[in-house]
């Protein structure tokens, strides 16, 4: 038997500080839009995705049975990179959150784990043909495909109802939004908590504090649910912003039809087996639902800086991770290097967000351009 | 390289059936449910129609609800 040498308490934390952001990224996937059109009040909103987040990772027994579904090496693969991996994924998605951009949590993990595979074990480690499969085709793909059946939905709605009463059918999209963003927080827990339940428990066994084939401990479950239960409910406030009032001008049946594509695409895709974006997938319908409502304004400036982070994730991931790798494969003084420097830049973000923080009483104003760019001098 | 376009196209496929489906049926629920106060104006029998009209569209969508939580929940399968 192994034991937990301080490199597995290591993974083990960043492993679950990485669920948090995970949880607070994508809050805003199910309940943007139902706080933009007020068919929540935010604190609610939030709370209800948390909570189904929490009983999504309970619920799900189909843990991540790879640490990165095939994109790197598995066997090349130590407890020193997944910590770096880590590590690059926690620093971009902050990095993407103060700029209150939706990007995907899993391109994150993915490419830190890739900069730190290729530092460490060479570029041999990488899997290039299983990225072009597991991450650029979907990410091609989601948007649109997301964005069509938002298009023609919303298109449809607006026929539909124009001849009834505008404060009823407001009413009545606005209640089944509810519907259609729980559906989305719960398929988000099912899915996200188990790629940290995974890292955590492939690390365990490579520790040997675990056997080889065993499953998640209980209180690897129960503190991945919690961590990124807590993460959405905490809300990653600026990316609601940016998605519920920042892409388009969403009301309540454009909301609806938005959630609804989002979710007949997640699930669809989880069940037939192809592998999309939730961030990507739900960005992509609400545009759509922002183009199928004639003379809807779509800010098509947040949207191409939204793609700009989408190509950036990656790569700028791998770097953290790469980075992180070199000095962390140093041994223990390392991981603490490591440690410290991502507390720090942590800590500097959230200093720079507090400048102009946006909570549940402020997530629905319009976002402004002199916010922007201040934001773009302080970082 | 290895993908899965079938997959890709069955995705697209049957999101975009299902999608639209749900959106329109609950649409055309919330259309006769915003009519139905006409039955304040003395035609009742309408009123009745619509609000029926009404409450089939919502149970539609919510037995597509039920199976969509029913995949996601992999306890049921």
């Amino acid at each position: 038997m192994g034991d937990w040498s301080f490199l597995v308490v290591a993974v083990v934390i960043t492993a679950l500080a990485f669920d948090f952001t995970n949880g607070f990224h994508d809050t805003a996937n199910a309940m943007a839009t139902s706080i933009a059109t007020g068919a929540l009040p935010p604190r609610i909103a939030v709370l209800i995705s948390g909570a189904l987040n929490l009983v999504g990772a309970f619920l799900s027994t189909e843990v991540a049975k790879t640490i990165s579904g095939g994109i790197v090496d598995d066997s090349l693969v130590t407890p020193a990179m997944i910590f770096a991996g880590l590590v690059g994924a926690i620093v971009w998605n902050l990095v993407t959150w103060v700029f209150g951009l939706p990007s995907s949590s899993s391109h994150a993990l993915f490419g830190g784990l890739i900069g730190a595979v290729w530092v460490g074990a060479g570029v041999k480690g990488v899997h290039f043909s299983v990225v072009t499969e597991k991450i650029l085709i979907p990410a091609l793909a989601s948007p649109l495909i997301a964005g069509v059946v938002a298009v023609t939905s919303t298109y449809l709605a607006y026929v539909i109802t124009r001849r009834g009463r505008r404060d009823e059918v407001g009413r009545g999209f606005r209640a089944g939004q509810i519907a259609s963003a729980s559906l989305v927080s719960l398929a988000h827990g099912t899915n996200d908590a188990q790629k940290t339940m995974g890292v955590i428990t492939l690390t365990l066994i490579s520790a040997g504090v675990l056997s080889h084939g065993s499953g998640p401990p209980w209180w690897v479950v129960t503190m991945a649910g919690l961590a990124i239960a807590l993460g959405t409910y905490i809300g990653g406030w600026r990316i609601i912003r940016t998605m519920g009032k920042g892409l388009a001008d969403i009301e309540s049946p454009q909301g609806f039809a938005a959630e609804t594509s989002a979710t007949t695409v997640i699930l669809a895709s989880s069940h037939l087996g192809f592998a999309l974006s939730t961030t990507q997938v739900c960005s992509g319908a609400i545009l759509g639902a922002g183009i199928g409502r004639r003379l809807a304004e779509v800010r098509w400036s947040v949207a191409g800086r939204m793609v700009l982070a989408w190509v950036f994730t990656l790569p700028a991931a791998a770097a953290v991770g790469g980075l992180a790798a070199a000095v962390a494969e140093q041994g223990t003084a390392g991981i603490v290097v490591v440690l410290v420097a991502a507390i720090a830049i942590a800590t500097g973000i959230y200093a720079v967000s507090r400048r102009d923080p946006v909570h549940a009483a402020n997530v629905n104003d319009q976002p402004t351009a002199a916010v922007m760019s201040q934001a773009t001098t302080a970082a | 390289m290895n993908v899965k376009w079938s997959a890709l196209g069955e995705v697209a496929v049957v999101a975009f059936a299902v999608g639209v489906a749900i959106v329109v049926i609950f649409a055309v629920g919330v259309l006769a449910w915003s009519v139905r106060p006409a039955a304040d104006t003395g035609r009742d029998r309408d009123g009745t129609l619509a609000t029926v009209a009404a409450g089939l569209c919502f149970l539609a969508c919510a037995l597509i609800v039920c199976y969509g939580i029913y995949l996601v929940v992999p306890q049921f399968h």
